[in-house]
């Protein structure tokens, strides 16, 4: 029995440099390892919350491979920000069905209370020996939500060298997603309208992604590993938020105002429906090293990420596990601060970004304040507990906060802070 | 850098250890990072596609 648990205990090492993810708890090649975990998140003054059950499955196969399962419920309720900021007026806007109108009051930032969705999400990876130092290891995954369907393939090589003390990674990842929006495809930088007309292109569109990965991580000393990624990410077609608008607003008033797009449809809400790019390339390094102080463990990551939208951004996140008895408390501080996309823009501006005809004079723009320059700052602390040899619980309880700068913007405009209470149980067990 | 023997890496092959010692707590935070901000990925490929973001 010792020696079996050893025996695993190398092969879950190996798996560490193989990124091929084990279960908390040691167990036997022949079992499951099961993972089970619920998440509620929910952002402040009623805004989204989501309860997203989980569960994965991993097991060792008798040559040497490895499967592993994972499948996972989300259930999103709630408001969400439609793009459009806060103004000194009564704002009405009507909802993505076209049907019906909602508003938002002076100072209040309009948000769209329609926004409901529940999504099914399944993983499958196979991880098969090459020889004795190399594998392949094979993933599909699907989801499906009311709006949208993603369907995707990967495949991943990892090579052992130097005593099994490195291990050198390259995958690849293909995407390909459909969007459906409520009511449609919206005419991208076309008015939002009155209730019973929409401006739309049709029912539905597509995106592809392509993923990219080389990895490398390295034992350094028996108390510390380091690893090191570049990625490199392609999207094509529909990359458009179908739900997102922005304020057309008057150049001596800054209020929103219609005027010039009465002259596209009669009916025309100072808004119009935003536009990203039809491509985007994404680049990020992330290294991460995890050293175990014989008793306490760190684990440090870093991530350097650059697009061609213009966005840069630096995430650093670090967790210590103090161990206590059976049990460890874990705090973690995540720290990202994001610029702006270059197409990011608070409102536009009648006679200047949008001429006399209607006609809105820029290529892209969007107002999501996540393509905003920004921070997001999350705190959390976590408890795991052991039961015996083959079960482990823990609880999680953390506060994420989200802050905008909006740069010069008037004063009752500002991009509210978005503040999350992020929740997560998990239980884990061999079967 | 010396090279870590097999019979050396007692400590290595402790769950805690793992890159990713938790993977439904990273897949979570992966999920709401993904859907809150406009970075995404690092850390692997063929997470699967969201129409949160």
């Amino acid at each position: 029995m010792q020696l079996k648990k050893i025996r695993h205990e190398l092969g879950v090492a190996g798996c560490a440099l193989l990124q091929v993810p084990v279960a908390g708890v040691n167990a036997a090649n022949s079992e499951w390892d099961i993972d089970t975990a619920v998440l509620y998140y929910a952002e402040g003054d009623g805004r989204v919350s989501a309860f997203e059950p989980a569960i994965y499955a991993g097991k060792d196969l008798d040559d040497g491979g490895r499967i592993d399962l994972r499948l996972v419920l989300d259930v999103l309720t709630g408001a969400t920000p439609n793009g459009a900021h806060a103004s000194s007026v009564t704002q009405t806007f009507t909802t993505p069905s076209g049907q019906s109108s909602y508003t938002a009051q002076p100072g209040e930032t309009p948000l769209d209370d329609s926004f409901k969705d529940t999504r099914l999400a399944g993983a499958a990876d196979w991880t098969l020996p090459v020889n004795r130092l190399s594998r392949v290891k094979l993933g599909l995954n699907a989801s499906r939500e009311y709006d949208y369907t993603s369907l995707g393939a990967s495949a991943t090589y990892l090579q052992d060298f130097n005593g099994r003390n490195t291990t050198l990674s390259a995958g690849l990842a293909f995407n390909n997603d459909t969007i459906r929006p409520v009511g449609g495809v919206p005419t991208p930088l076309s008015p939002m309208r009155q209730p019973g007309a929409t401006n739309r292109v049709g029912p539905e569109d597509t995106k592809t992604v392509a993923d990219m990965i080389l990895g490398l991580t390295q034992i350094i000393s028996r108390h510390t590993l380091v690893q090191l990624n570049y990625s490199l990410g392609l999207s094509d077609g529909y990359l458009t938020d179908p739900y997102k608008i922005v304020t057309v607003v008057n150049p001596v008033t800054g209020l929103p105002d219609n005027t010039a797009l009465l002259n596209v449809n009669a009916d025309a809400l100072p808004y119009v429906y935003e536009k990203r790019p039809d491509s985007r390339q994404i680049n990020s390094v992330f290294f991460r090293t995890v050293h175990h102080f014989t008793r306490d463990v760190i684990n440090f990551s870093y991530r350097y990420f650059w697009d061609d939208w213009g966005i840069t951004s630096n995430t650093f996140d670090l967790k210590y596990r103090y161990e206590i008895g059976r049990g460890y408390l874990q705090p973690q501080v995540r720290y990202y601060l994001q610029e702006a996309a270059d197409f990011y823009r608070h409102n536009l501006v009648q006679g200047t970004d949008v001429d006399a005809s209607g006609a809105v004079l820029l290529d892209t723009v969007s107002s999501d304040y996540r393509l905003a320059k920004m921070t997001t700052t999350t705190l959390s602390l976590k408890y795991g507990h052991a039961l015996g040899e083959s079960s482990e619980w823990s609880i999680r309880a953390g506060l994420m906060n989200q802050s905008v700068d909006d740069g010069d913007v008037p004063a009752g405009e500002e991009t509210p802070d978005t503040d999350a209470i992020i929740l997560n149980a998990g239980y884990s067990f061999f079967w | 850098m010396n090279t870590v023997k097999p019979w050396d890496k007692d400590l290595l092959a402790e769950p805690s250890m793992q890159p990713v010692p938790d993977y439904l707590e990273n897949f979570y935070d992966e999920h709401i990072y993904f859907s809150k901000e406009a970075s995404t990925g690092g850390q692997s490929v063929g997470g699967g596609g969201c129409g949160c973001n």
